[in-house]
């Protein structure tokens, strides 16, 4: 069985954060700290110069790692000092161009040599995976596709041929960033993506809160992924690592509380 | 060839939240943009409000100079001062049809975003403009005349605040406003459709200009020259030339030098890559990050060039060449002092090139450049005075 698949033996809470934010010393910390709290399966963001699928916290998160010196060199750096303690699934989240000036047959051999487990690329959609969809089977990588409330049905049955590991349901239409409450597109979503494939589902796009988190899963998601959230707290508490640690723990445990619907929490 | 591919370029690198949107943009042109009542009602737009067609001008003073037969297609007549207004009324009037109920447009120089803006005031939608912070400061008269004309201009700050944030921040707005919202994209760059589409509206100018060339000379010129941003003045002139015994040559931002940051030519110093959903030259790192851009044009400060321009290259049919910010300076100049016309110095470009190579050509070569827009937007003092 795959890392992945593993993963979704329960529902299954996804953590994002981008590679090298605020620097790379730092973001190994908090990689590890996302893994040791309680998350199923890491997102991991190669920082791109121009990230059109991603809020404002996220674009600050990459022009952070990016000034900070982040490469695509130190993304799999990063990978490979998760794996030195850890087996959690990374499922990269990148930019196509990050793939197609590296040669996608080189950047596919060197995440899977790097400890990767599936890549996300945010600007492919089916109609361009020929690009990378030979390297992912030859390497054993899990390609993740998205599906969005405006993904019409026949396209979500050709996207779920297509994809590894799990489907990303994006919850609404628009970019990544928190939202007051769970999209009234998340519903309908899930349920009419759950009667055309037995993938796990993985919602995310505006997930913040415990009540969010519980709400998708009581929906049917089989994983909930968290994103500007996360990068929110790296960012209040760039300049005090302690306290960054901490809270990411604490926000991590909670989700992961409520995921799994266990009363409590930390 | 794939869809929405010119060559090996082109595509629809975009996230899926757009696939959606793109499809039904893409139906709507198929069959909106072809019928008889659109074409008709384009064509009342764009003679008795935009004052197609615009003349062809023979420059008696600088033919003179430069020993050969100038002609300057005269885009800087059409209303708006730019080519702009071809696409904007075209795309403005096919979002009337789908029912779209709003105007997303970027700018850079604020000709496309005044050509937006002018084209949601007579057909009755409003715009909303994102335009880097750099391009609000150093093209402030056109962020006024937006604003005159009923458009809300957003000021982009992220990134390198000129037109590729620019056009970020458009495609993030309609990732989520699609659905009642139409994204008027300014050039032939971007994913499929719109490299084609804009091309398509753009044509209506190499369509005038051959048949008046025909007219006046009773002969093809020898040779077109048009500026390259993003590509949609070369596009629309070059592409009734293809298939005849026409040079033609664009001509990109060769900005302060060849140094990463200092250019805005893609076509010559970059490689192919992915930005805004299209694979093309593009001005980018040993990572993939796209660089930074310069040039005094505000309108060709951008990293990519359309795919079709990167097609075109390669198969060698169009001749790619850049010049510097001061050549530019001196064709801005030597142009509206010879020739009485004022050209923005986009288009100014295209001047420069000639002035720089006037030994190619004969006495009886004919030369037509696209004057794309006209300059008023651009004088200043810097500008206009020769400290430069």
């Amino acid at each position: 069985m795959s890392r992945i698949k593993n993963a979704f033996k329960g529902p299954a809470f996804i953590a994002f954060t981008v590679a090298g934010d605020p620097d790379y010393a730092t973001s190994i910390m908090i990689a590890q700290t996302l893994i040791r709290s309680g998350a199923d399966i890491l997102e991991l963001g190669i920082p791109f110069s121009d990230p059109v699928g991603d809020g404002p916290v996220i674009q600050r998160s990459d022009e952070r790692a990016l000034s900070a010196g982040a490469t695509t060199d130190k993304a799999f750096a990063l990978v490979r000092e998760i794996r030195k303690e850890s087996e959690v699934p990374v499922v990269l989240l990148v930019y196509c161009n990050t793939v197609y000036s590296r040669e996608p047959a080189r950047f596919y051999r060197e995440a899977k040599d790097a400890g990767v487990d599936g890549i996300l690329v945010v600007d492919m959609p089916a109609e361009e995976a020929g690009m990378v969809m030979d390297h992912a089977q030859e390497t054993g990588i899990e390609q993740i596709f998205t599906v969005t409330p405006t993904t019409p049905p026949d396209r979500v049955k050709k996207i779920a041929n297509l994809a590894g590991g799990f489907l990303y349901l994006v919850s609404l239409s628009g970019v990544t960033g928190k939202r007051e409450t769970l999209s009234e597109a998340a519903r309908p979503l899930i349920r009419r993506v759950r009667e055309q494939t037995k993938m796990p589902l993985a919602l995310g796009f505006g997930i913040a809160d415990e009540v969010q988190a519980r709400q998708a899963v009581e929906a049917g998601a089989d994983g909930v992924i968290v994103g500007s959230a996360i990068v929110e707290i790296i960012e209040r508490n760039a300049g005090d690592p302690e306290r960054l640690e901490r809270e990411l723990a604490e926000f991590t445990a909670r989700m992961k509380a409520a995921v799994r619907n266990v009363p409590g929490g930390s | 060839m794939k869809k929405g591919r010119f060559g090996a370029y082109g595509g629809q690198f975009v996230p899926e939240t757009l696939m959606a949107a793109l499809a039904a943009l893409e139906e709507g042109q198929k069959t909106i943009c072809r019928s008889r009542e659109f074409q008709d009602e384009l064509a009342l737009y764009l003679t008795e409000y935009a004052g197609r067609e615009t003349p062809l001008t023979f420059c008696r003073n600088v033919s003179d100079d430069m020993g050969c037969r100038v002609y300057l297609k005269r885009e800087d007549l059409l209303h708006g001062g730019a080519h702009k207004l071809n696409n904007t009324l075209g795309q403005a009037l096919l979002a009337r049809h789908m029912g779209k109920k709003r105007l997303i447009a970027e700018t850079g120089a604020g000709q496309h975003g005044v050509a937006t803006a002018i084209a949601g005031a007579v057909l009755g939608l409003p715009v909303e403009v994102y335009m880097g912070e750099t391009d609000c400061t150093r093209q402030h008269l056109n962020v006024v005349r937006m604003e005159l004309m009923g458009a809300t201009v957003i000021p982009v700050s992220c990134g390198t605040a000129t037109l590729k944030d620019a056009v970020n921040e458009a495609m993030r707005d309609w990732a989520a406003s699609s659905e009642d919202s139409a994204y008027i994209l300014g050039s032939v760059v971007g994913p499929h459709p719109y490299p084609r589409m804009v091309r398509d509206f753009q044509t209506v100018i190499g369509k005038e200009a051959r048949r008046q060339i025909l007219e006046r000379e009773e002969r093809l010129p020898d040779a077109v020259i048009a500026c390259v941003g993003g590509g949609s003045n070369a596009i629309g002139i070059f592409y009734p030339f293809l298939g005849d015994d026409v040079a033609l040559t664009g001509v990109e931002a060769g900005g302060r030098g060849i140094e990463p940051g200092e250019h805005g030519a893609s076509l010559g110093h970059g490689r192919p890559g992915i930005l805004h959903g299209a694979l093309s030259y593009l001005l980018q790192d040993d990572d993939g990050q796209v660089l930074g851009t310069h040039s005094i044009a505000a309108g060709l400060d951008y990293p990519s060039v359309g795919p079709e321009h990167s097609m075109l290259r390669d198969t060698g049919r169009v001749r790619y060449e850049s010049v510097r910010d001061k050549e530019v300076l001196e064709a801005f100049r030597y142009l509206s002092r010879r020739e009485g016309i004022v050209p923005a110095l986009e288009s100014a470009h295209a001047v420069a090139y000639l002035l720089r190579e006037r030994d190619r050509f004969e006495k009886d070569d004919i030369v037509i450049i696209n004057l794309s827009g006209r300059g008023d937007k651009d004088i200043t003092r810097e500008v206009v005075h020769e400290q430069n």
